[in-house]
């Protein structure tokens, strides 16, 4: 019986020790700053403020913003994206038009203008800032679309 | 007048035309003059100073309609706030810089002030189900002026295209050759844009 009991406080201690081990690695979001101190904060990225059609890196991939979009609105009143990539405007605006797929229902279904689950950009397409990225990763873009 | 046609006259505003067409036997023509000319400068100064006194800022948003509306909107944009700090109130793009525009749109503006009691925009909603009304309005008056209170500050003559985006110089280099004016295409810069459907069907989605 006390055999039993002593292992069972080794075997609590044990895990408790542990615990406290991992909880050293848990780093918060707000890094080793302690609570009482703020934190420098992060240099401001500014987006780029206009430039060429960025190449697409994977098959599929929403095309990029290659340009500023500060004040664009989108709401069900007006899309400010709209009023050069629209196919009624695109031409005169000198912009890339909206794909055809924008113009489907989730069944398929062609409609006489942009689709609502479509309509607000944003949520797909983004513009871009020069920033290094936040994690090391290993990604490649496909040779067949970017050539590299 | 003679004396007959005086004595004929009973009403007071006949009585008040009658002492004002009378010659002065009292004061000179110089204390006259004077008197007047001093008369003159206070009327004249203390209506530009009242009127000036309605193109303010703080003039326009003492009314709820203007503050909880049109400025909290502003708010966002970049003529309220920018990287060098120069910002555009109220009047100076609702208002002219011309004196004479200027009178013409602050009697214009007691339409306003009747509609203000009425209560016709006192509410966000009764605001939203008239703001395209009201946007028009605007546009409208900034079309017909060539856009010119735009253009006490962002003047064609001396906007340097090659210091433009990409995008912004092609479109300002086709805007100037075809004679377009500002609001042509900046419409929504200042302020939330109105149900653009009937406007401009091109940029909503769905149709009605």
């Amino acid at each position: 019986m006390i055999k039993q009991l002593s292992m069972a406080l080794v075997l609590l201690g044990a895990v408790g020790f542990a615990a406290q081990a991992a909880a050293e690695d848990v780093v918060s979001l707000r890094g080793h700053t302690d609570l009482e101190q703020e934190s420098a904060a992060p240099e401001l990225k500014h987006y780029q403020k206009d430039g060429e059609p960025i190449t697409r890196d994977y098959v599929q991939q929403p095309p990029l913003i290659p340009h500023k979009i500060d004040g664009y609105w989108i709401d069900h009143k007006s899309n400010k994206c709209l009023s050069c990539h629209s196919w009624a405007n695109y031409k005169e605006a000198g912009a890339t038009k909206i794909s055809q797929t924008h113009f489907e229902d989730r069944d398929k279904h062609v409609l006489a203008n942009v689709s609502a689950r479509r309509y607000f950009c944003t949520q797909c397409h983004v513009p871009q800032v020069e920033a290094p990225p936040l994690v090391e990763n290993t990604f490649k873009p496909i040779t067949a679309i970017s050539g590299k | 007048m003679t004396e007959n046609s005086s004595t004929e006259c009973k009403g007071l505003l006949c009585g008040l035309w009658r002492a004002l067409r009378r010659p002065s036997l009292r004061y000179s023509l110089g204390t006259l003059t004077v008197v007047g000319f001093v008369a003159g400068i206070i009327f004249w100064g203390g209506f530009n100073t009242a009127m000036e006194m309605t193109n303010n800022e703080e003039f326009c948003i003492s009314c709820h309609e203007m503050e909880q509306n049109v400025f909290r909107e502003y708010q966002d944009t970049i003529h309220y706030a920018n990287r060098t700090g120069v910002r555009a109130t109220c009047p100076d793009c609702h208002v002219p810089k011309e004196w004479h525009h200027k009178v013409v749109r602050k009697i214009q503006a007691t339409n306003e002030l009747f509609h203000k009691v009425m209560g016709t925009i006192d509410t966000p909603e009764k605001f939203e189900a008239k703001r395209l009304e009201l946007a028009e309005n605007v546009w409208r008056a900034m079309k017909k002026t060539d856009s010119r209170e735009c253009r006490n500050c962002h003047d064609y003559d001396s906007m340097d295209f090659t210091a433009q985006g990409r995008r912004a110089m092609n479109r300002h280099s086709v805007g100037l050759e075809e004679g377009q004016t500002c609001i042509d295409c900046h419409k929504g810069i200042a302020h939330r844009l109105p149900d653009m459907h009937e406007v401009d069907p091109t940029i909503v989605v769905g149709q009605r």
